[in-house]
């Protein structure tokens, strides 16, 4: 809502791009319920990266299907560019965690990013630009007709990313999608998301579990509780636009952002009785 | 190139010294039952490679054709929709075990008593051995298809027959393959059986012709025949394999 001054060039000045408002889920199983997310309520103004980070078993995958249309919420509303959310919508595209499995062994790179455009209904020269343009953005050019088991975990995430930014989401989900690769490769596809972002003006929900990744990437980071999920609080990151792995890292005020939703988490956990009280020590450090 | 080559010689090298061993053995036998190898071969030239032979494999291999086909496409279609439902398979998965444990050989006196000895009750002899093991394994497939891909094609909600031919058949390929590979053996066999029972024309039926006229080295090159059209039948097979899977041996290979 208070981004919404700042867009004072947008055709709607008061619906925000994607709003979840007192989102509830409780999942009936045989004989007990889980209430997995109690109340969550956050919006996103148009163009802006926020990061949704939380205790392990915080409800964040199940927060993110509600979003995607992939579950259908107990109660509360999700809203779209003003449109309610019931089932998948077409302003959305999913990065998996799975990057394994959310990509079309049987297709090629190219196929696999034109396939969902095929389905949009777009001429063969749209597709066709789209795809090239979207593959290229995310760096495999020389991938183009490789088979996804022929590429790295990396290589295959960025495909997946490429699928997602060719199909020309107003919001774009991601789920914990760099889980799963190693730390090198990681901190190479945070910077994409990042220039990506900044190149192409998606609106990026991006969930996680990793604090740090969190302050690097978001522009906000909301917070949420352990299970079941209310939000604990939005943290406005303000690091500037421009990031950079080296640099970003090495500001005092990452180190303070990170030590304050460090805390948050900490308590959403009850204590923390996990870590070592050392790690704990230097956390509130940067906290001051 | 000589990966190649020992390929070959890895391929040929068995059947090649079994062949030599067969001809060997048998070439001074004066057993009428067990007749030299050369006379079991020239008793296969003049069998098998002229018209009449043709009379007699043409037949066999048109309804095993039209059994097999017609049970696939019966398989992918209810295989599919099955696949495709939980309360449906839990309705007819015990029915199917059930069908599936007769041995469609049994199946035989009871078509030829409804459809006589005409082609129909052959090829529904076929046709209902050759069902089975490809309906279960394609059921078995598209339930199987993994769960991230599904949501991929929800978020991008790609339904329908697209949804059919992107997702559901090639990710179900495997186990349809193997259905069909399991089903085409069953098949041959039941058309050489359904032929000895009752018949005018057919491998089988000829097989069984040779033996009670005690013509012994033409009913030996009807087995060798049989051999050989399931050597040709399985590279045909393994080559519709290699065009449909490619990707899964790259898969696994991985």
């Amino acid at each position: 809502m208070i981004m919404n001054d700042l867009r004072a060039g947008d055709q709607d000045l008061h619906a925000p791009m994607l709003a979840i408002r007192q989102l509830r889920k409780v999942y009936e199983g045989s004989g007990r319920t889980v209430e997995a997310i109690r109340d969550v309520t956050f919006s996103l103004a148009e163009r802006e990266l926020i990061c949704i980070v939380g205790p392990s078993g915080a409800g964040k995958t199940t927060l993110l299907r509600c979003i995607a249309g992939l579950l259908a919420p107990t109660s509360g509303e999700i809203t779209l560019a003003g449109r309610k959310v019931v089932g998948p919508a077409a302003g959305m595209a999913v990065v998996f965690q799975e990057y394994g499995r959310s990509l079309f062994p049987w297709m090629r790179v190219r196929q696999n990013v034109e396939l969902p455009l095929k389905e949009k209904g777009l001429s063969t020269e749209h597709r066709r630009r789209l795809v090239n343009e979207s593959i290229d953005a995310v760096g495999l050019k020389d991938a183009r007709d490789a088979y996804p088991w022929q590429l790295s975990g990396g290589m295959q995430q960025r495909v997946a990313i490429a699928r997602a930014i060719a199909y020309e989401p107003k919001v774009l989900l991601m789920d914990e999608p760099f889980a799963s690769v190693d730390a090198q490769t990681r901190a190479e596809l945070e910077d994409l998301v990042r220039s990506l972002w900044t190149r192409l003006g998606v609106t990026i929900v991006f969930v996680t579990h990793d604090i740090d990744e969190s302050v690097y990437l978001g522009e906000r980071v909301v917070v949420l509780s352990a299970s079941p999920t209310t939000v604990m609080e939005e943290v406005s990151i303000d690091l500037g636009a421009e990031r950079n792995q080296l640099q970003t890292r090495a500001d005092p005020r990452f180190g303070q952002l990170r030590g304050h939703i460090y805390e948050l988490i900490k308590d959403a956990k009850g204590g923390g009785a996990q870590y070592g009280s050392a790690t704990l020590a230097g956390a509130r450090d940067c906290g001051r | 190139m000589s990966s190649i080559l020992g390929r070959l010689w890895a391929t040929f090298l068995v059947p090649a010294v079994l062949f030599v061993l067969w001809m060997v053995t048998s070439s001074n036998s004066e057993n009428f039952f067990f007749p030299p190898l050369q006379k079991i071969l020239s008793a296969f030239r003049d069998t098998w490679m002229s018209n009449n032979g043709a009379a007699e494999i043409v037949p066999s291999l048109l309804r095993l054709a039209a059994g097999f086909f017609a049970a696939f496409t019966f398989a992918l279609t209810a295989g599919v929709l099955l696949g495709s439902s939980k309360v449906a398979r839990d309705y007819t998965e015990p029915v199917f075990e059930f069908f599936r444990a007769i041995p469609p050989t049994v199946m035989i006196p009871v078509l030829l008593v409804i459809s006589g000895i005409g082609d129909t009750s052959k090829i529904a002899v076929i046709a209902l051995g050759c069902l089975w093991p490809m309906l279960l394994n394609t059921i078995e497939g598209v339930r199987s298809v993994d769960s991230v891909l599904k949501d991929t094609c929800n978020v991008y909600r790609i339904h329908g027959i697209r949804r059919l031919a992107m997702l559901t058949l090639p990710a179900a390929s495997p186990q349809i393959v193997t259905g069909m590979r399991t089903g085409l053996s069953i098949g041959i066999i039941l058309m050489v059986i359904s032929e000895m029972f009752a018949s005018r024309n057919g491998i089988g039926f000829a097989i069984i012709q040779f033996q009670r006229t005690f013509a012994i080295p033409e009913m030996w090159s009807g087995i060798l025949l049989l051999g050989i059209i399931g050597v040709a039948l399985s590279l045909l097979m393994r080559g519709f394999e290699m065009l449909v899977l490619h990707w899964y041996e790259g898969v696994r290979q991985q």
